[in-house]
């Protein structure tokens, strides 16, 4: 019985293909409102170009956040071998493919970038003046925009790191295409390698990039564990992603005669481990600097604490790592794919929300009267940034193998499944 | 061998699987057939097996891990209020008595330890050990639990067992030999 499974899936191929095309252009829909509310707001906002690309940076740092995630789950799954990845190694990777969007998607923040960022404008160097700021000044051979500054400035950082992140992708993408319909043990090694190496270079390039994108709104703050709660922030929604995706592919061929219970009890563990790890980070980070006391460490966290942010900063202290935890304690709950899924949902509005409490919260002495909660326009960028990658994503998952047929923890998955 | 009275003795019948798949079908059909007091043995973890057998009977661990870990939190935060803020307040930096922030990773790390006991204690209290003397044992056969067999026993205080019918039903599982299982 079990042989006669394996025998009629050889192929791999997702069907019906039809179902992925609906999904599709449900996408393509919500990317496109988004589209409409950001134009919108491009236009009423134009005496004030701030409020415009405030929530546009928002949406594009959580962009990076899924895409990248989704693309990690990949290079985790293959250095550790872990079964979890196998099936989903597949949907990772066209996420991996999408990461040229995801850059294109950034030249508005780099148009912005003067909204954004006080110390592009602001002459902060020059000690005779009244913008003179030593501690900025101080981190200016690194927050510069200048391409002839000694790192090259953020602009041809940013270039670097996509660079990158899509050679990585791509490569893997490659390799692993290959492996799927030849089945040569020496692509699997290479996956593992290409993998190994690749999770290095992105902690280190995930790092600079969370300093040059979020740490540089407010400069005059810092926290060393910063780039770690960016990588772990970025695998945490990865998995909530790859819940979802799993949960709405699980009632399609050829994953219905695959899919055990036991694949969303792994993906179900790994989110509460990776949303206990966020908090473990925040928290940290939020201890030492409380303990310290220091002016320019906790000027960051007072910022949060008045203005009407307060109650934001309970709300994700809550909604981000409380009442996930609570519920995914439950082993029963992680086995049931919609309720997961459900959990895996919210959790990622929660990484959105995270990213809005870092970065707006900074900004809130431009906008008086400004509204502390996410608005329409918050709303919209996020629909039409992430309704846009989910329909690429989809359109790069539709051209390959469904399933890694080759793989022999798939074929172990297989035989012992269900 | 066959016996027709039933014997105080008894502790139950134990049928013998040559692979892990037949054991876990035979799982299924006691449970179906309406068997309720069984336990199964194999060489190596068989996740599916301890799920077919733990799904008429959840284990109470998990609620022992939570109600130990609650009690790890509350007791660490009361502790250190009490010690910080009630029997030897003492000014640390101007920050006020009950700073909850510096309590967090102690009451962490105590809920942890807590939770911890309770899974590890709660274990030998529910499944019994350390147990010197089971019956099962007493199945000369029984050894190859640990190298290439795998056990189903029916106990025979299951309401539904019968010596003569059980058996009949045991062999007629794909099992290799059917033993009796003495006190």
């Amino acid at each position: 019985m079990i042989e006669q499974t394996s025998q009629t899936m050889l192929t791999g191929d997702f069907e019906p293909l039809e179902d992925l095309g609906r999904l599709q252009t449900k996408a393509w829909i919500v990317g496109a409102i988004g589209v409409l509310g950001l134009l919108t707001g491009y236009f009423l906002h134009s005496d004030n170009p701030g409020q415009f690309y405030l929530p546009y940076l928002v949406a594009w740092l959580m962009l990076v956040c899924v895409s990248m995630g989704v693309f990690v789950i990949s290079m985790l799954g293959n250095v550790t071998n872990g079964d979890w990845v196998v099936m989903i190694r597949p949907v990772s990777e066209a996420s991996g493919r999408t990461l040229p969007f995801v850059f294109l998607a950034g030249l508005p923040v780099a148009l912005g970038l003067p909204y954004l960022y006080e110390w592009v404008t602001a002459n902060v160097t020059d000690p005779s003046l009244e913008t003179y700021d030593s501690l900025t000044a101080y981190k200016s051979y690194w927050l510069s925009t200048d391409p002839g500054s000694m790192f090259g400035g953020v602009y041809v950082r940013a270039v670097i790191y996509f660079a990158i992140w899509s050679f990585l992708a791509y490569r893997l993408s490659a390799i692993s295409r290959r492996y799927n319909s030849d089945g040569d043990p020496a692509d699997r090694e290479r996956l593992k390698k290409w993998s190994a190496g690749g999770m290095v270079i992105y902690v280190l390039t995930g790092t600079l990039a969370s300093v040059d994108w979020i740490m540089a709104v407010d400069p005059h703050w810092f926290s060393s564990l910063y780039g770690f709660a960016w990588v772990g922030g970025q695998a945490l929604a990865g998995f909530c992603v790859c819940a979802v995706a799993m949960s709405w592919l699980k009632d399609r061929q050829p994953f219905k005669r695959v899919v055990s219970k036991k694949l969303f009890h792994d993906y179900g563990k790994l989110i509460l481990a990776f949303t206990v790890l966020w908090a473990y980070f925040a928290f940290s980070q939020f201890l030492i600097i409380w303990s310290g006391n220091l002016p320019e460490e906790i000027t960051w966290y007072l910022v949060r604490s008045e203005h009407g942010f307060k109650e934001l900063s309970v709300f994700v202290v809550l909604g981000h790592f409380v009442i996930p935890f609570a519920i995914l304690l439950s082993a029963n709950l992680k086995k049931k794919p919609k309720l997961l899924a459900g959990v895996a949902v919210w959790i990622l509005l929660m990484r959105w929300l995270d990213f809005y409490w870092m970065i707006v919260p900074s900004h809130h002495h431009h906008f008086e009267g400004g509204h502390v909660w996410p608005g329409w326009l918050d709303l919209a960028a996020l629909m039409g940034l992430l309704g846009i990658w989910v329909a690429l994503t989809i359109g790069q998952f539709k051209g390959r193998k469904a399933l890694p047929i080759q793989e022999p923890l798939f074929k172990e998955l297989v035989s012992h499944g269900r | 061998m066959a016996e027709s009275t039933p014997r105080a003795s008894l502790y139950g019948l134990m049928a013998e699987f040559a692979d892990a798949q037949t054991l876990l079908d035979a799982v299924h059909r006691a449970q179906a057939e309406g068997y309720d007091v069984m336990d199964a043995f194999t060489p190596f973890p068989v996740e599916a097996v301890s799920e077919a057998i733990e799904h008429h009977k959840p284990s109470k661990v998990p609620l022992l891990v939570l109600i130990g870990g609650l009690a790890g939190a509350s007791l660490a935060f009361l502790g250190q209020w009490w010690v910080a803020a009630v029997d030897y307040p003492l000014n640390i930096g101007g920050r006020p008595y009950f700073s909850w922030p510096a309590f967090v990773p102690p009451a962490f790390e105590v809920t942890i330890l807590f939770a911890s006991f309770a899974a590890v204690f709660g274990m030998f209290i529910l499944n019994g050990l350390p147990q010197p003397y089971h019956p099962v044992f007493n199945v000369k056969s029984f050894e190859r639990a640990s190298q290439d067999r795998c056990f189903l026993v029916i106990e025979s205080k299951d309401p539904k067992f019968d010596p003569q019918a059980t058996r009949e039903f045991l062999a007629g599982l794909g099992s290799e030999e059917v033993h009796d299982v003495d006190w």
